[in-house]
């Protein structure tokens, strides 16, 4: 079952989701815990924060790439000290990972964010005179209605982090079965004479992702709704 | 009994609250922006007194010299907010159980909540989550309930649906309430004791019977607020003509509707502008209502009336005429006069039990 799809092909759409993938999940945790911090807390340096999770956003992505290069890369100062408990990211598809995961960071922490926000925090004074801890109105009260924030910010992540083409590049360059995911796949189809088709077919398999993964989203956030009674 | 006296800066207003409240329930009455609110809050642990003690029954929630200061969690305090506050992701029982299971089946039973545990609360009617509210607020086995304004978010219809319910849980619960309101209504049918807020200050407290029959009052209050409250007896039902019978230590009353059943004891507020007053006892008049009272006081306003208190046999009542008439008929203490009540001028809202 080839899909007409060729093996190479295959490896980069099979590598694309994982990456994307391990990026989402790695970033969800500590997005969440970021986006409760700027949500909630007043702090000097709030501010300074704030900017640096927007940063990858605005930077020009070959920039990013290459501060991760100089950073996690074998001679980097990070890098280095990983490399001593055999945690390599350079040219390594846990290297596309980790640049998938940074370029999505201020999507995801932006939505959770306004998870955070909506929710009203009467509802946690309220649980709090029913004599509940922080850490059980956290889990009980606050978190599932901040899911749906969270959820949004996931598939947004998962999203571009699927598509993520220039931090990638620039740090893991586009080693085939190990670095080379749909993006940077089409970016090399197309500087070889008679790519097209195989560009034709990785466009197509990108659409049906990006709108699989819409859908879904679409479908939990009214189950979601459904769950908390809203209509 | 609840001993509260806390300060507090919060911007520009300054709150600077003491009083006393006995078993039963206490109502904290005061226009908005009085600082009732507050005086709940510091009591809940949801807003920290500058300085000040807040001590229920022999707990010490809060001391300001002695730095104790619980938690929110840790106060055992129920609270039913103004719009409910349930958790929207969870069903009814679930919110209900949220704080504990204590007394479930009374519970339950008492605030007629059996048919709706498997609803999610978005969609129950206002009245409903007000009573899921307090369920909730009940089953969490506190030693004090608060209530910041419970029904002002809900229609009259809604009002008296849910009313009945509150005062069946004060006679049925021996939980201490602190009741905030700005609805006198409300106020007089529930509460036993009354605390009147007044820009941040406590301005008089006291058992609701004398605060409300103190002509200083009026000012404070609000004219349509005054009035005082009598505890009745059912002695008769005049089903023909739709009326009740009531008797209290100052004489008989007619009121409009059917309120209880015979021998029962009914709550009725007498606003204080719905009373007139008569020098000779008049004839050929609508109002069923004409009683014989002795003025006990006569106290000027700022404005232009004149707040009267009345004694009618053992009970107190309040009248408010205009500086002209009490001249003109020159009002004194001693006096003997007649007041006169007009039936209807006694709404169903606020006749309670």
């Amino acid at each position: 079952m080839t899909l007409g799809l060729g093996a190479e092909e295959w490896t980069a759409i099979l590598l694309s989701l994982r990456v994307a993938l391990v990026a989402t999940l790695a970033a969800l945790p500590v997005a969440i815990w970021i986006a409760y911090i700027l949500a909630r807390k007043r702090f000097v340096g709030r501010q300074l924060l704030n900017g640096l999770v927007h940063l990858p956003l605005v930077l020009p992505p070959v920039v990013t790439g290459y501060l991760l290069l100089v950073v996690f890369g074998q001679q980097g100062p990070l890098g280095g000290f990983l490399a001593q408990f055999g945690i390599t990211f350079a040219f390594r598809w846990t290297g596309a990972a980790l640049a998938a995961a940074i370029m999505a960071f201020p999507l995801m922490v932006r939505a959770i964010r306004l998870g955070f926000e909506a929710v009203d925090p009467g509802l946690e004074e309220a649980a709090a005179t029913l004599g509940a801890s922080r850490w059980r109105i956290l889990w009980t009260v606050t978190l599932p209605l901040v899911l749906p924030g969270i959820l949004a910010g996931g598939i947004l992540g998962f999203a571009k982090a699927l598509g993520e083409f220039g931090a990638t590049i620039t740090f893991v360059a586009a080693i085939p079965g190990q670095t080379q995911t749909i993006p940077t796949a089409i970016y090399g189809l197309l500087q070889v004479p008679g790519g097209e088709p195989a560009v034709l077919r990785l466009v197509v398999v990108s659409i049906i992702l990006a709108m699989g993964a819409l859908l879904m989203s679409e479908w939990l956030a009214r189950r979601m709704a459904k769950r908390i009674g809203r209509p | 009994m609840i001993r509260v006296a806390v300060k507090k800066q919060l911007g520009a207003f300054a709150l600077d609250a003491s009083f006393e409240a006995p078993a039963g329930v206490t109502a904290v009455f005061g226009v908005s922006g009085s600082g009732k609110t507050s005086v709940v809050n510091a009591v809940a642990g949801l807003l920290t007194p500058t300085t000040g003690r807040i001590c229920v029954g022999d707990v010490t929630l809060f001391d300001h010299e002695r730095r104790i200061d619980l938690a929110p969690q840790h106060r055992r305090i129920g609270f039913v907010f103004q719009n409910a506050r349930l958790f929207p992701h969870m069903s009814v029982l679930r919110n209900l159980r949220y704080g504990g299971t204590y007394d479930e089946a009374r519970v339950i039973d008492v605030l007629g909540l059996e048919h709706l545990l498997d609803r999610m609360p978005a969609s129950l009617s206002g009245g409903e989550q007000q009573r899921v509210a307090l369920g909730r607020a009940l089953m969490c086995d506190p030693q004090l309930l608060l209530m910041d304004e419970p029904l002002a978010a809900l229609d009259a219809a809604r009002k008296a649906e849910i009313l009945p319910y509150f005062e069946r849980l004060r006679d049925e619960v021996k939980i201490p309430i602190l009741y905030v309101s700005h609805d006198m209504s409300e106020v007089a049918r529930l509460a036993t004791t009354l605390v009147v807020m007044d820009a941040g200050k406590v301005a008089i407290h006291g058992p609701m019977g004398q605060v409300l029959s103190q002509p200083q009052a009026v000012p404070l209050l609000g004219v349509r607020a005054a009035g005082a409250v009598i505890e009745t007896k059912v002695a008769g039902r005049l089903l023909d003509d739709g009326l009740t019978e009531l008797l209290f230590s100052g004489g008989r009353l007619m009121m409009p509707g059917i309120l209880g059943v015979l021998g029962q004891t009914v709550r009725v507020r007498i606003p204080a502008q719905d009373v007139i007053l008569a020098t000779e006892k008049p004839k050929g008049m609508s109002a069923l209502n004409v009683l014989p009272v002795t003025i006990t006081q006569v106290s000027q306003g700022r404005g232009p009336g004149v707040a009267v208190g009345l004694q009618a046999g053992d009970d107190h009542l309040l009248a408010r005429v205009t500086r002209r008439s009490a001249q003109r008929m020159g009002l004194s203490e001693g006096q003997a006069v007649f007041a006169i009540i007009k039936a209807t001028a006694v709404g169903p809202e606020d006749i309670g039990r």
